[in-house]
């Protein structure tokens, strides 16, 4: 367990330098300066340029990204933030605490909902409960994140009135309430289906017939045979959902106007402002790296089949 | 049999599925009677009704599948006029099963020992949870499986076929139940381990006293283990006795088909094996008459208008077939 766990940490910083190195040519491909400006003098970008090393050929720049990356050092700000650390900006002014709370509020509703209403479905399979569900996960996973952000905000803050539009640094109960639905609703009802679909697999197999034959009752079939089984699918779509709701909260931070994470980032993109634009690449991705960690371990718990050790990471 | 011996007794029981195209006589009037310590065996190609018989006496139909008719009674009392609830009771307490294949039938995420221990659980909510683990490791030492204790621990995927199979039948056994339903338990095994589990099995008869319906489509296995045996064929028992008669006088022409079509130990190894031809009816659309009559060589004119009744060859062995009663009235022509 330790070693593998090592191996994925060992992979993981391959998998970061990797990503590391994909944004950095990226956004330097992407037209523009972060020091562009209508006052700004060619002479003061020069200056400017050279002042942050911006002047030396890239591979130099990328490879002083990585160096100081690895002492700890995320570098200064550009231009939102002019020479304000970027480990300061991103952890100590709350973005990255407001961002946590807004995704893992998102994750564990796509949960503890998701699977919940799917047990409901497959155990109701052909009813009616089950065909308004079928109805409104499919609904669900059809409407994009930015559509449902607009249309709540269109509704329950511009025509009805009953919520503020602008959420903010979502203090009390009822600024979450935009921003987490229009995060997770479609990871509710993916998360729903997968259920359904993976607990009515379940419910066909041999070993349910068995349990039956050994006369458990039809709550402990469901809950205990079928539903562990029927986890395993869903615990692995745990990752791509964690990546999906990182770039879910851009657009959700920013249409709602809540200083985390992904509204930052979006506006260090347009401002060109390098180091910023890096270092929540990095972070972001570390997040996904450390749920997949998290995923497999979760895997492994409720499938002994797989054995950590024997997988490479 | 005297009536008091008798274990469970299933009358005329009709089994049909409600399909969108029609619905399929699975089982079509089927009766017998099992005595206590009684091993028999249940006989017939795939597709002929057995697994559907014995899913109706332990309440495993599923939908589509229904009881339409008919009663099954054991220890006198009525299981078709038990509540869900009564027979999630009796299930796996006073009868058990264990199916064909082992490699799927135990749930792959909890450990030997948690299914095991469910099994006594489920039917007894008072018994601590030490007192479970000591039976379970009981019952898998008596299926001989060495080291219990640490088998316990283990998950499915740790064991291979044959002790998967012991496995279920530890299972099966631990509530010490009347009744044991083996439906097809080795066909899926190697022949080595076949043998091996049939002679567990059989020890485990004579030491726990259980009955067994034994449920194969291969005779070999039938003569090893039962006492009497029932040749199925699309829904009916078409003969029935005890497994001398079955095996050296067959009377009916598809008990006699499936003999032919088996290789035997006691006679001339380089006898040919005649397999039954034809393919089984479509229980959609049953024939009017005897359903063996597209595939049986003595068909006569009437097998093809009425179904033939049983005839009665004492010693509990009867058989459905026209033939004897032509055979009959011969002799008594013959008698004049
Ligand atoms: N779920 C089902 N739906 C429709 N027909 C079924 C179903 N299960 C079984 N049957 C019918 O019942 C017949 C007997 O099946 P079964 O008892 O499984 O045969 P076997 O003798 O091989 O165990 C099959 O030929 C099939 O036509
Ligand atoms: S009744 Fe007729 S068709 Fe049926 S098995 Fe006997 S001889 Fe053959
Ligand atoms: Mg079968």
């Amino acid at each position: 367990m330790a070693s593998y766990i090592l191996k994925r940490i060992l992979a993981a910083i391959g998998t970061l330098l990797i990503i590391m190195a994909i944004t950095f040519f990226l956004m330097n491909a992407i037209p523009g300066n972060p020091f562009l400006s209508e006052k700004a003098s060619p002479q003061a970008i020069e200056l400017a340029f050279k002042k942050y090393g911006l002047d030396k050929p890239l591979i130099v720049q990328f490879r002083n990204y990585v160096s100081n990356y690895l002492h700890g050092d995320l570098g200064v700000s550009l231009k939102m933030q002019e020479g304000t650390d970027v480990a300061k900006i991103l952890f100590q002014q709350g973005k990255f605490d407001l961002s946590i709370k807004l995704g893992i509020s998102a994750l564990v509703l796509a949960v503890l909902i998701g699977i919940p209403l799917g047990c409901i479905a497959a155990y109701r399979r052909g009813t009616w409960l089950d065909g308004l569900l079928r109805v409104m996960t499919t609904v669900g996973v059809a409407i994009p994140t930015f559509v449902l952000a607009t249309l709540l905000l269109a509704v329950l803050a511009v025509q009805l009135r009953w919520l503020d539009p602008k959420s903010g640094s979502l203090t009390d109960f009822r600024s979450f309430i935009m921003p987490v639905i229009s995060l997770s609703s479609y990871y509710i009802c993916y998360v729903a289906k997968l259920t359904r679909t993976s607990m009515l697999d379940a419910i066909n197999q041999d070993y349910i017939r068995t349990a039956r034959a050994k006369g458990v009752k039809t709550r402990v079939l469901v809950l205990k045979h079928a539903l562990r089984n029927s986890l395993i699918p869903v615990i692995t779509y745990l990752g791509p959902v964690t990546a999906g709701i990182i770039t879910g909260s851009f657009v959700v931070e920013s249409t709602f106007q809540i200083p985390g994470l992904g509204k930052y980032f979006v506006q260090s993109v347009l401002n060109r402002d390098y180091p910023v634009i890096m270092a929540t690449t990095v972070v972001l991705s570390a997040l996904v790296i450390v749920m997949n960690l998290v995923v497999d371990i979760a895997y492994r718990l409720v499938d002994p089949r797989i054995t950590l050790t024997n997988r490479e990471g | 049999m005297r009536e008091t011996d008798t274990l469970i007794k299933v009358e005329d029981l009709r089994v049909s599925f409600f399909t969108p195209a029609g619905e399929v006589k699975a089982v079509d009037g089927i009766s017998y009677a099992l005595g206590y310590n009684e091993v028999m065996g249940v006989v017939g190609e795939s597709g002929s009704g057995k697994s559907v018989e014995a899913y109706s006496i332990i309440g495993l139909l599923q939908n589509p599948g229904r009881v339409i008719g008919g009663s099954i009674t054991f220890e006198g009392e009525d299981l078709l006029a038990y509540t869900p609830e009564q027979m999630r009771q009796f299930r796996g307490n006073k009868v058990s099963m264990i199916f064909q294949n082992p490699m799927t039938c135990l749930n792959p995420v909890y450990t030997i020992g948690d299914q095991l221990m469910e099994a006594l659980t489920c039917h007894d909510k008072s018994i601590s949870r030490q007192d479970a683990r000591a039976r379970a490791i009981e019952m898998l030492e008596l299926v001989g499986i060495n080291n219990a204790d640490k088998r316990m621990d283990q998950y499915p995927h740790e064991f291979s076929g044959g002790m998967r199979q012991r496995a279920m039948i530890a299972m099966a056994l631990i509530c010490k139940p009347k009744l044991l339903i083996a439906d097809e338990p080795t066909t899926a095994l190697d022949v080595t381990i076949q043998a091996q589990i049939l002679e567990l099995m059989k020890s485990l008869q004579k030491q726990e006293n259980t009955s067994i319906i034994f449920i194969t489509h291969n005779l070999g296995v039938v003569a090893e283990i039962c006492d009497r045996v029932s040749v199925m064929y699309a829904g009916k028992i078409v003969e029935q006795g005890n497994v001398n008669d079955i095996f050296y006088q067959p009377l009916h022409p598809y008990t006699r088909g499936l003999l032919a079509s088996m290789p035997r130990l006691d006679e001339d190894a380089h006898e040919r094996l005649i397999p039954i031809e034809g393919t089984p009816i479509d229980l959609l659309n049953p024939p009017k008459g005897c359903n063996f009559a597209p595939r049986c060589k003595d068909c006569r004119k009437i097998c093809l208008r009425e179904k033939p009744p049983y005839a009665d060859f004492g010693d509990g062995h009867i058989s459905a077939c026209w033939l004897h009663f032509m055979e009959a009235m011969n002799k008594g022509v013959g008698a004049e």
